[in-house]
């Protein structure tokens, strides 16, 4: 089985693993990084999102062999304290409701904000539209982003 | 509203001490059910069991307060909102209180519960009761060590004072507290008292969710145990007839593949290979009946309603007479598809079955039930077989059903391995237990321009309305009312779905009332009033909504809604409920984008009594508006020779973050005791959209989804 070498977070793993494997299941069962969520396995909810080299990607489409040598960020990475600015937004305006969806909320959010700093209402939706949250915090998500831009600019 | 007290419920039998050996003071207690006389409460924090007692308090010697609580969190907040109620009577500060739900990162206690689906309406007195009993003996405590009587102590925020201005804080006096009698007749706080109870407190889990770390059931892992996926028949009423699984097999980590019953499990290394595993699975399927369709749904229920074989679940005068009578008849036919719950976390469940013991781990909403049809399946002693509960990544009621426990059961008790089952976006789609499609039929009679008669008639798939449902609005306003019931049996699984029933019920209800309005030509706030003046005072015990209270919500939402005076190119719907003890009205405000009405605005009014976490209560009524919304605008679901057509979110249509409204929410204040907000403000959403999308586009609705049914006329997003 191929072995594959991994720079996430900062640092680097060895991981041995059939090279179709979704990075996604490489993360949560091989790896033990299970902030990184399973939600539909096709790129249409975007629970497993992550960066790679900074943009928001669906891990639950990325195979393992295609990931070389680029740098991975998932939510782990995003801080340890939760006190990244877009962490504090969504704790300041207590967004979760199950939770189950919010890693992945927030790796697409902070990807958006290092592209645009001072989004609009509008820009803010669009650019969030490729997650679901079936509790339905929609209205806290759209403020969450708003504050968190606020915070970083 | 009724209490869940025994006339035995004391605190001696829910509540006993112990002085911990690290120090501090353990509260063990029972809600809802007495403690076992011999149950001991633990002297050790390292050896808290849920066998004996479903709840624990510590309050360590530096004063600080830690909850032990064992309820299951779907999502609803109820993590959060049942500690706020003990914290507030034991009269600490909230920033002190630490809530611990035995998660999965703490390996220091076993966590063996039952009553999980208890809410915070059930919690509201007995949790308080322990908190204002710990106060009391910690007060007790203190006030022995000064020589005073304990009447003349007072409390704030964890610090005990008496008359002569001395001071202890709990932590110093818990020692002896913990060996004091349990007392009784303890006095709880009159609610304009409450510091905690109605101020805002963030979710307690919240930095584990925005720092992922493992919380839900598809993170549970333990050492030794192996993934499985399972094939389940493609179409309700296939059995297998059998298969092949060499190819399966062939792959490298597929340890094992196991048929049981009409499914077949895959077993491997990793999630990604079981999954792989199953998809090089071949089978071939049977079946000894015709399979089902959604136009055979169609016309069985289309059917039933014309039929003439119903249960009558209330009659009041003659609706007979009334029609009979009549100068106009309005009968109008409302439909909806089935509907599967999505839950964010598909399902999943690990089992270790052993010689010895049974164990379960993972997100369920009914342990104890769950644990019970185990044990029967298994052929186990009960006393064998534990279930322990993850937060849950979503529930809307399909995690009341243990099914997925079932399996991963039966496959760790073949395989003779700890087993983690994992179902993929398709299997849970695709082997649900869905909200049945319903069809209502509502007729009123007319009668100089008043309404006469009410009938109404459900058509559903394998069950009926249920409990007080008939005796919701307008049970009660209409001297002639009816409500008769008549249900299809089908093979494919059906059951609760957020707001069972009335998140349809309530659709076409609130939609006809409008329709009547119109038809009469009287404003239709003023119909909706006039109609509850007639329940005032009305006796019947099985009419638990409050006209008072449903006619209050409507007022201020008319009020905070700018109902009538929008700014042009605004049309407004509105909607007014009540189900699960809580009274809600709303407003929607829609306006037209290329002529597409789009959603911009809901006004929420809710009456749920006392708010215990204004911040966590408007959370759930947020989410609910608009899960009420998509579900009304974009949910469907059809079967075709007996096979769900949609598997995933590529075709499945839910609401996403462009498509949403601004919610805006208004508490009625109250001092009445709580009641639920999980559900009540999802089922009166439809029709205040729909109402509105009248207004704009004259254009009513009578069947979900929207999107469909508007199709030709004016397209919906």
């Amino acid at each position: 089985m191929p072995v594959y070498n991994l720079k996430i977070n900062g640092k680097s793993h060895t991981v041995e693993a059939d090279q179709d494997t979704p990075l996604l299941w490489v993360l949560r069962d091989h790896l033990d990084m299970v902030g990184t969520k399973f939600g539909c396995g096709i790129g249409q909810c975007g629970a497993c999102t992550i960066h790679i080299d900074g943009s928001a990607t669906r891990s639950c489409l990325l195979q393992v062999s295609n990931v070389g040598d680029m740098e991975i960020t998932t939510i782990e990475g995003v801080s340890e304290d939760a006190s990244h600015p877009i962490q504090q937004a969504w704790k300041e305006v207590d967004v979760p409701q199950c939770g189950y969806c919010q890693a992945g909320q927030i790796m697409s959010a902070t990807a958006f904000l290092s592209q645009n700093s001072n989004p609009t209402k509008s820009e803010i939706r669009d650019a969030m539209s490729g997650n679901i949250c079936r509790c339905a915090s929609y209205n806290r998500i759209e403020r969450a982003v708003e504050l968190a831009a606020s915070k970083m600019s | 509203m009724k209490q869940i007290q025994s006339p035995s419920f004391s605190r001696r039998s829910f509540i006993k001490t112990s002085a911990l050996a690290g120090g501090g003071m353990l509260i063990s207690f029972n809600l809802f059910q007495a403690c076992k006389p011999e149950a001991a409460p633990p002297v050790d924090i390292s050896q808290l069991n849920f066998n004996d007692f479903n709840a624990f308090i510590k309050i360590a010697d530096n004063g600080m307060v830690t909850i032990f609580s064992p309820n299951p969190e779907i999502g609803q907040g109820v993590k959060t909102s049942m500690p706020m109620l003990i914290a507030e009577e034991l009269d600490v500060a909230w920033d002190n209180v630490h809530v611990v739900q035995g998660a999965l990162d703490t390996k220091n206690f076993t966590r063996q519960v039952a009553g999980g689906s208890q809410s915070l309406r059930h919690g509201w007195e007995p949790l308080r009761q322990t908190g204002a009993t710990a106060r009391q003996m910690l007060i007790n405590a203190a006030a022995a060590r000064w020589g005073v009587d304990p009447s003349t102590c007072t409390t704030n925020n964890g610090i005990i004072s008496n008359a002569n201005g001395d001071k202890l804080g709990y932590g110093e006096v818990v020692k002896e507290a913990a060996n004091l009698d349990v007392p009784e007749n303890i006095t709880l706080k009159n609610p304009k008292d409450f510091k905690i109870i109605g101020s805002d407190a963030n979710n307690v889990d919240i930095d584990k969710i925005i720092t992922g770390k493992p919380l839900f059931g598809l993170d549970y892992k333990e050492e030794g145990m192996v993934y499985a996926v399972v094939m389940r028949p493609p179409a309700f009423g296939n059995t297998l007839k059998d298969f092949d699984a060499t190819e399966a097999k062939a792959i490298p980590g597929v340890h094992d593949v196991i048929r049981f019953g009409d499914k077949v499990a895959v077993l491997a290394k990793d999630t990604w290979t079981a999954m792989k595993g199953k998809k090089a699975l071949k089978a071939n399927w049977e079946s000894d009946e015709a399979l089902e369709n959604t136009e055979g749904h169609d016309k069985i229920l289309t059917d039933l309603l014309n039929g003439t074989e119903f249960n009558t679940m209330r009659a009041d005068g003659d609706v007979k007479k009334a029609f009979a009578e009549a100068d106009e008849v309005v009968e109008r036919t409302y439909e909806s598809p089935f509907l599967p719950h999505n839950c964010m976390e598909p399902m999943n469940f690990f089992a270790d079955v052993t010689a010895e013991k049974v164990r379960l781990v993972g997100p369920i909403q009914t342990p104890a039930g769950t644990a019970r049809r185990v044990a029967e399946l298994l052929e186990r002693d009960p006393e064998q077989v534990s279930v322990e509960m993850t937060r849950m990544g979503g529930g809307f009621g399909r995690r009341l059903y243990g099914d997925f426990a079932l399996e991963v059961a039966e496959i760790s008790k073949l395989a003779k391995k700890p087993v983690k089952l994992v179902y993929s976006r398709e299997d849970d789609m695709g082997a649900g237990i869905y909200r049945p499609s319903i069809k209502y039929k509502i007729s009123a009679s007319i009668k100089d321009k008043k309404i006469t008669g009410y009938h109404l008639k459900e058509a559903s798939v394998n069950s009926n309305m249920y409990g007080l449902i008939p005796n919701f609005f307008p049970a009660g306003a209409i001297e002639n009312y009816q409500v008769d019931v008549a249900n299809y049996t089908s093979k494919i699984t059906t059951g609760a779905w957020r707001a069972p029933y009335t998140n349809f019920l309530s659709f076409a209800e609130q939609s006809f009332f409008d329709e009547l309005a119109e038809i009469l030509e009287v404003d239709r706030i003023k119909l909706r009033l006039d109609l509850l003046q007639k329940v005032k005072g009305n006796t019947d015990e099985r009419i638990q909504y409050s006209p008072e209270r449903l006619e209050k919500v409507i007022n201020v939402a008319v009020e905070k809604s700018g109902w009538g005076k929008t700014e042009e190119g605004v049309y407004q719907g509105f909607s007014a409920y009540y189900c699960h003890n809580t009274h809600v009205a709303e407003v929607a405000d829609v306006v037209l984008e290329n002529d597409v009405p789009v959603v911009k605005k809901v006004t929420c009014i809710v009456d749920c009594g006392i708010v215990v976490n204004p911040l966590g209560a408007k959370n759930q009524i947020e989410g609910g508006v608009i899960d009420g919304i998509g579900h009304a605008m974009y949910g469907d679901f059809s079967f075709k020779n007996g096979e769900p057509q949609d598997k995933n979110f590529n075709t499945y249509r839910l609401i996403r973050i462009n498509e949403t409204p601004v919610v805006e929410t208004h508490f009625i204040e109250s001092d009445i005791a709580p009641t639920g907000l999980g559900e009540p403000t999802l089922p009166p959403a439809g029709a205040a959209v729909a109402n509105a999308i009248k207004a704009a586009k004259g254009i009513r609705l009578y069947k979900q989804p929207f999107i469909k049914h508007m199709k030709a006329k004016a397209p919906l997003g």
